[in-house]
């Protein structure tokens, strides 16, 4: 009898712990492919279309459809982030605004890829308002190393997200353009179509002026900065350096910030 | 030719039709069976869920460098169980580098009641909830081999010759992992039955005079 209840015992733990185990068997995570796939679309752009790759966390990677297409862009993305990349139903929330100019947030962007160093310098490249330029100098600087002037420019000229981030913006400082990753035509057209006044600043440059200061505000900016364009010639004086403009009693802009945070 | 195999051969297929597209059907087709063993592989569902990710996002890596020749007869389940097992092998190592990071294979709070999920019926979930929790338990008590062992053949109820494949063991050890497995996981079961408490003593005493384990 004893014998007997221990085999039942033994067969119904048996049978308890296999049906058990048979329950252990789950589905796949909810957010699986969310988390495993980027997703592209393509669309329009200051660059003509663009395809661009979206992950959960934001947008990964932007780049100009132009004679590679979908099998180029596909290409350089696996090179780059080596994750799968699929078509998605919809462009991401707050690309098509932002690529049409409007002013605003923009869409989430993934830069996790990137080291501090980099995530530090498209940061500050972001804060550019539309229509003006900052110095590559001045990115460093607000990037928190002021003399990575060099690296910087690297850093730019691999933008992940070019437009989003706009490394067009960023010029040199003898007041020349500077490269682009898709051309200096097309950056120079990008700053044109967004209203910057290339001639105008070329015309500063060329006379040795890269910083604009106010009499009536004493306020020294670069002269692209909102500030600065509402200064009327009477009341305008131009300067080579920061220094010599705080030498003369300006004070550096709060907005453009041409002295960085200090 | 199985059903097993007849999927294989659809998922290398679309593999080799587009890398990329064809990965949604490898994530589609083996998503359960990968998260399942993930489980069993971590502390909590939400480590869980990351692991089985970090592990799609590998093999991804290591199929976009194949030949289409190795994709062709890549036996894609359990390559893809090979894969979560290292994955889980650098994160443990990870983890272990880390200043006071807490012991892996060791279940929490969170482990033993996941709570319920967005398809499961709440009802069903309860029932199931206390009978899982337990076994999820004691199951994390087993060496890993072992663990991974029971959990193949028995929840997801792989051909032993598959559990080889993914423990990289021979055919008869990986069944004395799986029969080792369940006789340690009967003894822990029983033990927890007779006396309450899910970390009490029985289940140790239990466990110190069972059969001799390597």
């Amino acid at each position: 009898m004893t014998t007997d209840d221990t085999t039942t015992d033994t067969t119904d733990v048996d049978a308890r712990l296999l049906a058990g185990l048979a329950g252990l068997a789950t589905e796949a995570p909810a957010g699986l492919p969310d988390a495993v796939f980027a997703r592209w679309v393509r669309v329009p752009s200051g660059l003509g279309d663009v395809y661009a790759a979206a992950t959960a966390h934001g947008v990964q990677f932007l780049r100009p459809a132009g004679d590679a297409g979908l099998a180029g862009f596909t290409a350089a993305y696996r090179a780059r982030f080596a994750r799968p990349l699929v078509a998605a139903p919809r462009p991401p929330a707050g690309l098509l605004p932002a690529l049409r100019g409007r002013p605003g947030r923009g869409p989430a962007l993934d830069l996790t890829a990137l080291t501090g160093f980099e995530r530090a310098v498209l940061d500050a490249t972001r804060r550019i308002p539309a229509g003006q330029a900052r110095p590559y100098g001045w990115v460093a600087r607000e990037a928190g190393s002021p003399g990575a002037v060099r690296a910087v420019g690297s850093v730019l000229a691999r933008n992940p997200v070019p437009l989003l981030v706009p490394c067009h913006r960023v010029v040199r400082a003898d007041g020349a353009l500077g490269g682009y990753l898709f051309g200096a035509p097309e950056k120079e057209r990008l700053l044109r179509a967004e209203g910057m006044d290339v001639d105008g600043v070329a015309d500063l440059a060329r006379r040795g002026v890269r910083y604009l200061a106010s009499d009536t505000t004493t306020v020294v900016c670069f002269p692209t900065c909102r500030d600065a364009r509402r200064i009327t010639p009477r009341h305008r004086h131009g300067f080579g350096t920061l220094d010599e403009a705080v030498r003369a009693g300006f004070r550096p802009c709060r907005t453009c910030r041409p002295a960085g945070a200090a | 030719m199985d059903a097993a195999e007849r999927t294989r051969q659809r998922v290398c297929r679309a593999l080799l039709d587009d890398l990329d597209a064809g990965y949604g059907e490898v994530v589609r087709e083996y998503g359960g069976v990968v998260h399942s063993v993930a489980r069993a592989l971590t502390r909590s569902a939400a480590d869980a869920e990351d692991l089985t990710a970090e592990a799609f996002l590998r093999a991804y890596r290591a199929l976009a460098g194949y030949p289409a020749e190795r994709i062709a007869v890549l036996a894609l389940r359990p390559w893809l169980l090979t894969v979560l097992r290292n994955t889980a092998r650098n994160a443990a190592r990870d983890a272990a580098r880390r200043p006071a990071g807490p012991p892996r294979y060791e279940p929490t709070e969170r482990e033993l009641d996941p709570g319920p999920t967005a398809l499961d019926d709440p009802a069903d979930h309860a029932e199931r909830a206390e009978a899982g929790r337990g076994l999820a338990a004691l199951l994390a008590r087993l060496p890993e081999a072992q663990r991974t062992a029971v959990v193949l053949r028995h929840a997801l109820d792989l051909p032993i010759a598959e559990v080889a494949q993914v423990l990289r063991v021979g055919e008869g050890t990986a069944k004395s992992h799986v029969s080792r497995g369940l006789h340690r996981l009967r003894a822990l079961v029983t033990a927890a039955g007779t006396e309450p408490g899910p970390d009490g003593e029985p289940a140790h005493r239990v466990l110190a005079s069972g059969r001799r384990d390597r």
